[in-house]
């Protein structure tokens, strides 16, 4: 897995904010459309592509897109 | 792995009943419409039924077990056990089972008792009243689910109040010599036991005065400790796994064929989870039936309730083969597999 590839999965979750705007360092709670449903979503896509399962604790300490991306990492290397 | 294959015992009907009030989720006051509007996409619950003051879980699955049994033609004499399977009992104490032994009319050598599971009880309430039949001693017996989650739930809290409502079933089950039986998977998590809980009032932490003050959590989420609790991500993410992999493990170790299967019954959680499930398990939408924009998610009775709201006529007539799966607080998951042939459905039963 590679962090362009997780970084453009991770902005189809979103309805409304285009794709271009999300990069690895993005603050991605911090914009309107962040709610525990675009969250669900978040989950939903890493347990697909990845297997892995991301918690609710995963979700709450991560900042950034590569926080994410680095649990997703170590999971599916677990 | 727990599998079990219990023979000798047939699900002969099942009803349920609900309670006749409606709650529509857009008429909640509290949430912003815009708010209201995703969550109901999300988790696909419109509206739910739920109790008015003084109406317990045993109240509902009485009247369904009540309509079951006329219909079915029973003599209650002949009904030799009762399981009730809620997490909001009449009392701490006595067993509600007990209760409704009684108030059922059932004989004094019934055998009761009390399981306290959600999302997954009622695969484990099957397990548990098939396995005591087996051996042919007890001809007929009569398992209970439900919940009354509209009371436990905090009305200010968006996370839980509108995706649960309120329902009691009723399930009849019978030996019957030589027959195939029931074939189960069942597992638990304790590790996530924090992830859908009521905190106070148990023995681990007693109630006391500071059990019933409200805290704000976050917006649109306050409630007191002796409210429900729900990780919502975590629920979503333990069911998306746990729910596909016990479907598989069942069709795996009985060799089961699911394109054979005629109904998947699968707790109804929200709608996001659900579809997420059923296209893991790459099943056709018209063979899994979904209750839960009407009724929500109605904790153990929410397997009995889809077959009676949604594929009644099917199940009446004609033979079906069937797989149920439930999965939640505990954590805990099920499934089961199990034949019908001409089940008695009475029609919903409503509570007023």
């Amino acid at each position: 897995m590679n962090i362009e590839t997780f970084v453009q999965e991770f902005a189809e979750q979103f309805d409304e904010i285009p794709a271009e705007s999300f990069a690895a360092d993005t603050l991605f709670k911090e914009n309107d459309e962040w709610s525990s449903m675009t969250a669900l979503s978040v989950i939903a896509m890493v347990d697909q592509n990845y297997s892995v399962r991301l918690t609710g604790d995963d979700v709450r300490k991560s900042s950034t897109i590569t926080d994410i991306y680095n649990i997703v990492l170590s999971k599916a290397n677990a | 792995m727990a599998y079990l294959h219990i023979k000798n015992v047939v699900v002969k009907g099942v009803s349920a009943c609900v309670p006749a009030t409606v709650q529509e989720n857009t008429g909640l006051t509290g949430i912003p419409a815009a708010d209201m509007e995703k969550l109901i996409k999300t988790t696909g619950v419109e509206r739910r039924h739920i109790v008015s003051e003084g109406v317990c879980t045993s109240d509902l699955c009485f009247k369904a077990a009540e309509k079951l049994i006329d219909e079915l033609g029973w003599d209650k004499n002949d009904i030799g056990g009762l399981v009730f399977v809620s997490q909001t009992p009449d009392y701490i104490l006595p067993a509600t089972s007990c209760i409704l032994q009684n108030r059922l009319g059932l004989p004094t050598d019934c055998f009761t008792l009390d399981i306290s599971l959600g999302c997954s009880g009622f695969i484990y309430g099957l397990s548990t009243l098939a396995g005591y039949m087996q051996s042919g001693m007890i001809k007929k017996a009569i398992l209970l689910t439900g919940d009354t989650s509209s009371i436990t739930s905090s009305k200010n809290d968006k996370s839980t109040y509108p995706l649960f409502g309120d329902a009691g079933t009723a399930t009849a089950l019978e030996f019957i010599d030589s027959e195939e039986g029931l074939k189960f998977h069942l597992g638990s998590d304790g590790s996530g036991y924090q992830a859908i809980i009521i905190n106070d009032g148990g023995y681990r932490n007693l109630f006391t005065e500071a059990s019933v003050v409200e805290n704000t959590v976050s917006e649109g989420i306050a409630r007191t400790n002796l409210h429900l609790v729900l990780d919502g991500m975590d629920v979503f993410s333990f069911g998306i796994s746990k729910a596909p992999e016990s479907v598989n493990a069942l069709l795996g170790k009985f060799e089961i064929d699911k394109e054979n299967i005629d109904h998947f019954y699968f707790h109804q959680a929200n709608l996001m989870m659900n579809e997420r499930i059923r296209k893991k398990l790459q099943l056709p939408e018209e063979k899994v039936p979904l209750s839960l924009r009407d009724f929500g998610n109605t904790s153990s009775a929410t397997i009995p309730l889809t077959m009676v709201t949604q594929s009644a006529e099917s199940l009446r007539n004609g033979k079906n083969e069937n797989i149920g799966c439930g999965f939640g607080v505990g954590l805990s998951w099920g499934s089961v597999h199990f034949s019908t042939e001409n089940l008695v459905v009475p029609d919903l039963v409503y509570h007023d």
